[in-house]
């Protein structure tokens, strides 16, 4: 790094499932620089151990998400000029899960939630049948699209504070994701669905608070879904006592 | 105390008002209720309190009280448009706008009749 060139601070977390604490780098401030160039920049010439995760480096694997000065964000996607405070950066694992190893969380309790909320394709049909013909102008189909460029990255999952309060929460993405199905007039048993929403931890837990829809990077609407959830709990509940 | 980033939005700050207007009423009504059963029970007791209700600190406080009323209803109708109406984010702010217009009507026609 030679004398005059721009630098940054920032601050990383440091530790595993014990504990840690944040430990501060000096980071040349380059143009263009998004925040996981920033954490690579730090792994490859200041400290070779620091563990962290990444795929794709364009917004489509989900594995980058970070808390970046407290927010959740995908830091591939995310330029350090929008959340530079000062000359100071602030890089935590994601909120909510696990922490592996630095900023590497452990995704498996998201992921089991994902299952638990009936995440799964049961398909109506065998391989031996026609394959079914969907209208892409269904209601029911535009409902479902608006849910399926989900990257699993869990952004909606670590903002969320009924998931922080509740740790059997399913959360917003598996939420989302069992109202696209839902949705989807391929899947046959619908009852499944609602079944594996509604109970303990599942759609009417949900506080409205509305952060997930706030932060999710692809600008999904996880809010929206999980009320179209409640609201098809509510109407079954009264469809089946009457 | 230093409000957590994630937390600095419209909706976040509805549902905390939401929830705080409803803990403060669920404190307020056993003590409306307990001074409603005076004028059963001990009538003079009602007028004492009644004539202490008149201090413009009572007031003030009933301001409050309304004003956690307000927050709570409109919070709720709020919560019941979100969640069983399946409107478009721009239906939802006219339909809001139009009640809170409504509102501010028949307010201040009930002001002046007051």
């Amino acid at each position: 790094m030679s004398e005059n060139t721009k630098t940054m601070e920032v601050s990383v977390w440091r530790g595993d499932e014990n504990g840690g604490a944040f430990e501060t780098f000096k980071v040349p401030a380059l143009g263009s620089q998004t925040v996981l160039d920033v954490v690579t920049w730090i792994q490859q010439s200041a400290d070779p151990t620091l563990t962290y995760r990444y795929a794709c480096r364009v917004g489509m694997c989900g594995s980058c998400a970070m808390m970046v000065n407290g927010e959740p964000r995908w830091t591939c996607r995310t330029h350090v000029s929008r959340v530079l405070d000062g000359d100071r950066l602030e890089i935590a694992p994601l909120r909510n899960l696990p922490v592996i190893k630095d900023l590497a969380a452990d995704m498996d309790p998201f992921f089991d939630k994902w299952v638990k909320a009936g995440g799964v394709h049961r398909p109506s049909r065998t391989r031996d049948e026609p394959i079914q013909q969907v209208n892409p102008e269904a209601p029911a189909r535009v409902e479902a699209n608006k849910g399926i460029e989900c990257i699993n990255c869990s952004v909606c999952y670590a903002a969320c504070d009924t998931v922080a309060g509740n740790q059997d929460y399913l959360g917003p993405a598996a939420l989302q994701r069992a109202w696209t199905l839902y949705n989807d007039e391929k899947v046959q048993d619908r009852g499944a669905i609602l079944d594996a929403v509604s109970g303990p931890g599942g759609c009417l837990n949900c506080h409205t608070q509305g952060s997930c829809t706030r932060y999710c990077p692809n600008e999904l609407d996880p809010l929206s879904a999980i009320a179209g959830l409640k609201r098809a709990v509510a109407t079954s509940f009264f469809k089946r006592s009457a | 105390m230093k409000i957590k980033p994630h937390r600095k939005h419209p909706l976040w700050l509805a549902y905390i008002l939401h929830r705080m207007s409803g803990l403060g009423l669920a404190l307020f009504l056993p003590a409306h209720f307990y001074v409603l059963a005076m004028a059963v029970s001990r009538p003079q007791s009602l007028d004492y309190f009644l004539s202490f209700a008149a201090n413009p600190l009572v007031k003030v406080a009933e301001f409050g009280l309304v004003f956690l009323l307000a927050i709570h209803f409109f919070g709720g109708l709020r919560l019941l448009a979100l969640e069983f109406l399946p409107w478009s984010a721009r239906q939802k702010t006219l339909a809001a706008a139009s009640v809170a217009g409504a509102f501010l009507v028949s307010g201040s026609f009930l002001l002046r009749a007051v």
